[in-house]
């Protein structure tokens, strides 16, 4: 086992800084993302709200597998109008697509978190605020908002680490992840120790994530008191 | 404790209230009310539950709208243009029965929040204020904790100094005792009484009916979303004119 892991290090840490990569990029941009959507979201009953709630159900009710299909395969096919658009070196690329899968899949995830973090806040803080004075924009920017992060943090840690180990899904398009490392040693090897190793790879990840999590939480300090 | 309940000072209205009407729906909840409070005045509101009288305050800063009547705070008609509202707010403040301290600041950041992003003030001189206003409801001790590391009465305290540092005209109290457990209660009506002395003008929403007899000018009577009666303390509690008044003061009392 070890023989595999120190004989094909260069192997191993190209699958490891993709991996990250590809889950951090994806996670970040999709928070960014999923901020707004989750709070227009929140606003029920409006256009908006029902047209996130479509793109959400579609996301959450379809596998990523497929999704992942669906933008390499799918996409693969309009290869010559890509180009015609300048589009193409970037469908072009299994890594991009899996990028764009695992971004577009977690949006949907991360924004009913925001939905629900948001909605969570009772109204009677939204009139103390107003009653200081406060405009509509400023009770958002630090009613909502603070109070909403501090209290999604456990489920944004929940959905960073199942995003980590869906990224392993991209390996199946070519992308030279951790698994797509795994795989390919294990064509040439047919032992089966490297997937052993991969594991051991999401793990490291995971150890770190969490801890990563921890400290943000802990600096919700009043969280403890309610 | 003797008091004086007439202010010397002007006749300058400060809340007039013309013949507001608001409905829930279908519900009638405010009908025709009218009301004029006199600058330096402290009203107590009582009555019944569902009779209109926390609907009524929360209208005077447009916490609720309302579909009929007028409603003039200092000077400045109430409508729904967002900047009359915030200017409305800065002059009134309000306490609320549960407290509704944000639960992810600090004593002293709840204090400090609506002096810097709602009026606008330094952070240095919005601190000193906070802090002036914590001694004054005698917490400044508990400035650097958060609210649920607080009693209820406590809570209750630096809700009613949050609404100090912003120089309220007017005060709104929305049953401030009424979500206190019963010893707390008295640590939060000493700081009303202190204020009412100062000569602050209140409108109290409450059932403690000491608290009126000590400190109101004017006790209103409320029913079915009408003014039924109002009247000063001592003629109020002494001799009520109304039936309906008389059967819930026999309850009360």
């Amino acid at each position: 086992m070890l023989t595999h892991l120190t004989g094909n290090l260069d192997i191993w840490m190209l699958g490891f800084r993709n991996t990250v990569s590809l889950t951090v990029l994806s996670f970040i941009i999709a928070f960014v993302v999923a901020i707004p959507m989750g709070v227009a979201r929140s606003h029920t009953g409006t256009l908006l709200s029902k047209i996130i709630y479509g793109y959400i159900y579609v996301v959450r009710g379809t596998p990523l597998l497929v999704q992942i299909f669906l933008i390499y395969y799918g996409f693969g096919q309009f290869h010559s109008e890509l180009k015609d658009v300048g589009l193409w070196w970037f469908f072009r690329e299994g890594y991009y697509c899996g990028l764009l899968a695992l971004t577009l899949n977690s949006i949907a995830y991360q924004a009913e978190i925001v939905r629900g973090a948001v909605m969570a806040i009772p109204h009677s803080l939204e009139e103390a605020g107003a009653s200081v004075s406060l405009s509509r924009m400023k009770i958002y920017r630090f009613i909502h908002i603070p109070i909403a992060t501090a209290r999604m943090m456990p489920a944004l840690g929940n959905e960073f680490v199942l995003l980590l180990k869906a990224s392993s899904l991209v390996s199946v398009i070519s992308v030279e992840d951790v698994l797509g490392q795994a795989r390919y040693l294990f064509s040439e090897t047919l032992d089966l120790s490297v997937f052993y190793v991969a594991a051991i790879n999401y793990l490291i990840i995971v150890l770190v994530a969490e801890a990563v999590m921890r400290r943000l939480e802990a600096r919700n300090t009043w969280l403890a008191f309610k | 404790m003797e008091y004086p309940h007439k202010k010397e000072n002007s006749d300058q209205i400060i809340v007039s209230v013309s013949s507001l009407n608001k409905w829930f729906g279908d519900l009638h909840v405010l009908k025709d009310i009218d009301l004029e409070v006199v600058k330096g005045e402290r009203i107590v509101i009582a009555g019944p539950s569902g009779s209109g009288k926390s609907t009524l305050i929360r209208c005077i800063n447009f916490l609720e709208k309302f579909q009929q009547g007028e409603i003039i705070v200092n000077g400045v008609t109430l409508t729904d243009d967002h900047k009359i509202i915030e200017e409305v707010r800065r002059e009134v403040g309000m306490v609320f029965q549960g407290f509704n301290l944000f639960p992810h600041l600090t004593i002293l950041e709840n204090c400090t929040l609506g002096q810097v992003q709602g009026l606008k003030l330094d952070k240095e001189k919005a601190k000193q204020k906070a802090m002036h206003f914590l001694e004054k409801v005698n917490i400044p001790e508990q400035a650097n904790k958060y609210p649920g590391q607080l009693s209820g009465g406590q809570q209750q305290r630096v809700a009613i100094a949050r609404s100090l540092c912003m120089n309220p005209d007017v005060m709104l109290f929305d049953e401030p005792t009424s979500a206190l457990d019963p010893e707390m209660v008295k640590e939060v009506l000493d700081i009303m009484v202190d204020l009412a002395k100062e000569g602050m003008t209140m409108l109290c929403v409450t059932h403690e009916m000491g608290f009126a007899k000590e400190v109101a000018d004017r006790v209103i009577f409320m029913d079915k979303g009408q003014i039924v009666e109002q009247n000063e303390p001592v003629e109020f509690f002494n001799n009520p004119q109304h039936e309906r008044t008389k059967l819930f003061l026999k309850q009360i009392l």
